[in-house]
């Protein structure tokens, strides 16, 4: 945590691109012990880079979580199958059986387990092909496992049902989902809609590391890799909204990986 | 020897042949169809002569007795040019006439008859040809008259033979000069198309070793060879324009991506040479990881580009707002333009219906957003995004504008190219590949990327074709 590099550090070289690029990766995973609720999970890591296979259950170990590992297709489908894992972590192009049939195979079965499939081919409409194939997620390589990680982890929640909550409380920070009401202590707080979807995308996931990409997916339903700066400068003003005036700070920057509500 | 044969293995060449063998098939079959109709023409003529002048022989006979006859047949035998008379008694003894002699079993079959006769010719020289073999042809018709009696005339057919062989003659010759003729023509129509070919190869030759300045020549007659060499050359330029930008390119690649990997190197190497191991290492793992970052975004980058422009135009695209993407952008950025002490205006004015890729446009959009706030920051600068619908060419304009320093007119074609930066951009972060994905991105939707002056400022307009209603 020493790390003399500022949190938007990336925002001084930025390009005018927008594009899919990898989080850096803090050694030690220092970002995942502030998590709140860090459940530790099985994973099943289905993918025919034996190097990038192990490198990713490293630092699934580290992260606290167990991993297994298939290098082809026609064993991803038999560990998954029988294995009972939370969740599935499928690369696209694999030998024997590719990762998008695998995953249809076991939705045909009915097997629902959240699976996040990786691929070299970042396209929109690759994506849709993925997520419609039965992916829950999609990511592109190469990827950041601070991204990786923060997605499993928002995978595994979301079979929780925390969608279907019709209010969504941090601390003494109370978002109601029917009156679009946002309240601290007793203090109104008025939001434009785009801060309320911010928001209300944070809350969902409290407790959880949410990226600057999983933001622009789900608030702008844009699929570029955000400026880290664009999105930096959203949460600065809703940080300043929620925090302005009240002691206890709510939003949380993690370093190195994105952003935090939590108690 | 091997150039005069190569001026024959010509296109030009080929067809000369081609057409003097069909030329001289026509002409033969032409003149054979014409002596031949001729020669029936006369072989007719005689035998219609022939049967008159037998009927009015039989006539003589009938009316005059057979001493008359005999006499009238020695008078017309006598007369120069005559033709072939003769009239014999039943047993076939001859008494009177110019035939010499006959075959045995000729007075049998009245009717007609062709074959070789002996007679003498009294009107020439009186000469008697006696050779059987080399009697002249001739046609002539045999009449039984009463008591058993022939009368036989007939017309030497060497006339029509001779007509005939002598036209036959003239058409060798005539064909013999064609084809001479036909054989110069083909050899210097050849020689002549081969020289120019010859020409291109050489051009091409030198163009092929490098020197992509050459061109090939242009005679400047308008001909084929002119419009080939002159697409040629079109083509030859498009190869320099992109060999130019490919080396551009790679120079901008050697530069652009040597720069972070030679700070990647040197800070390792900066670190191992440290004493204080673990807060060093950690720092240059960190900004390596960063340097690395940025390598990957460049390489996203071009790979974005060069699949935008290349496999995406086969895919559909969708139905989608203009102004609402612009809004959404507009949306996202205004809080990064109010930090960086600007205003971001919305002018837009929908619904702007276009055919197009959401995600793409909004990149575009972005990129350019973000080049405003980059390069066109000036103290309470305005950035403007406006819409206008052109309904002239039924396109849709999006325009955003900035009050920064513009681009000078010399450069603005060259902007959009892949990794050029302007000199006074150097310093400020960025790939310089920002344009030239907009630029993709346009071409895709069947648009176009136009930079023009703001006074004072950039305007970048994107103009896209306005979905069919």
């Amino acid at each position: 945590m020493s790390s003399p590099r500022t949190d938007n550090a990336g925002g001084g070289r930025s390009s005018p691109l927008n594009l899919p690029s990898p989080l850096p990766l803090r050694s030690g995973f220092s970002f995942l012990t502030a998590r709140a609720i860090s459940k530790s999970m099985k994973v099943l890591i289905i993918e025919d880079d034996a190097e990038a296979a192990a490198y990713l259950k490293k630092a699934m170990d580290e992260a606290g979580h167990v991993a297994d590992i298939a290098g082809n297709g026609d064993d991803g489908f038999a560990m998954a199958d029988s294995g009972d894992y939370d969740a599935l972590v499928v690369d696209r192009m694999l030998p024997k059986r590719d990762g998008l049939s695998v995953i249809s195979a076991l939705r045909a079965k009915g097997d629902m387990t959240p699976a996040l499939v990786l691929s070299a081919l970042g396209e929109v409409d690759d994506r849709v092909t993925g997520l419609r194939a039965g992916g829950d997620d999609y990511l592109t390589k190469p990827y950041a496992f601070s991204e990786l990680l923060a997605r499993l982890e928002v995978l595994l929640r979301r079979q929780s049902g925390a969608e279907q909550e019709t209010r969504y409380q941090v601390g003494d920070l109370e978002l109601n989902r029917l009156s679009h009401e946002v309240k601290r202590g007793d203090q109104t707080i008025a939001l434009q809609p785009r801060e309320y979807r911010l928001l209300e995308y944070l809350m969902r996931h409290s407790g959880q590391v949410v990226t600057r990409t999983m933001l622009l997916e789900n608030v702008w339903d844009y699929h570029f890799d955000p400026q880290t700066n664009v999105i930096d400068v959203h949460i600065s003003r809703l940080r300043s909204k929620i925090e302005k005036g009240f002691d206890k700070p709510l939003l949380h920057t993690i370093r190195g990986a994105g952003y935090m509500m939590r108690d | 020897m091997k150039r005069f044969l190569s001026a024959f293995n010509t296109t030009a060449a080929r067809l000369s042949a081609l057409y003097l063998i069909l030329f001289s098939a026509c002409a033969v079959f032409l003149v054979f169809y014409m002596t031949g109709s001729a020669a029936r023409f006369l072989v007719n003529e005689t035998r219609t002569a022939i049967a008159e002048e037998v009927r009015s022989l039989g006539d003589v006979y009938r009316d005059r007795g057979l001493r008359v006859l005999v006499r009238e047949i020695d008078r017309r035998s006598r007369r120069p040019g005559a033709n072939l008379y003769m009239v014999a008694d039943n047993a076939g003894r001859i008494l009177s006439g110019n035939v010499i002699a006959l075959e045995p079993g000729v007075l049998d079959n009245p009717g007609w008859t062709e074959r070789p006769f002996v007679y003498a010719r009294f009107g020439d020289d009186l000469s008697v040809i006696e050779d059987p073999e080399r009697a002249p042809h001739a046609l002539a018709q045999v009449i039984v008259v009463d008591n058993g009696m022939r009368i036989l005339v007939g017309r030497d057919l060497g006339e029509p033979q001779r007509f005939r062989e002598i036209v036959r003659r003239a058409l060798i010759t005539a064909l013999a000069f064609m084809a001479a003729g036909g054989f110069l023509i083909w050899f210097f129509v050849g020689r002549r198309a081969l020289q120019r070919i010859d020409r291109v190869s050489e051009a091409s030759a030198r163009i092929v070793a490098g020197d992509l300045s050459g061109r090939l020549p242009v005679s400047g007659a308008n001909d084929e060879f002119d419009r080939l060499s002159e697409s040629l050359n079109t083509m030859i330029e498009k190869i320099s324009t992109l060999n130019d930008g490919l080396r551009d390119v790679s120079d901008s690649i050697a530069h652009d991506l040597k720069t972070p990997l030679t700070r990647m190197r040197n800070r390792a190497e900066v670190a191992l040479a440290g004493d204080d191991k673990s807060t060093d290492y950690r720092t240059v793992l960190e900004d390596m990881i960063g340097e690395a970052d940025q390598l990957i975004k460049v390489f996203n980058a071009l790979l974005l580009i060069s699949r935008v422009e290349a496999g995406f135009s086969k895919q559909k695209l969708d139905e989608v707002d203009l102004a609402v993407i612009a809004s959404e952008v507009q949306e996202l950025y205004e809080p990064l333009v109010e930090d960086a002490g600007m205003v971001l205006v919305n002018e837009v004015e929908g619904p702007l219906p276009i055919a197009g890729k959401r995600e793409l446009i909004g990149q575009a959009v972005t990129n350019l957003i973000d080049n405003a706030i980059k390069y066109g920051a000036c103290p309470n600068g305005k950035i403007t995004i406006s819409t206008s619908r052109d309904d002239a060419d039924k396109m849709i304009r999006l325009a955003i504008a900035d009050q920064g320093q513009g681009i000078p007119d010399t450069d603005k074609e060259r902007v959009k190219g892949r990794f050029v930066r302007l000199d006074e951009s150097r310093s400020k972060p960025g790939s310089g590949l920002g344009l030239s994905l907009v630029s993709a991105i346009m071409s895709l939707h069947g648009g176009k990327l136009e930079l023009e002056d703001a006074g004072p400022g950039l305007k970048v307009v994107l103009s896209f074709p306005a979905a069919k209603p």
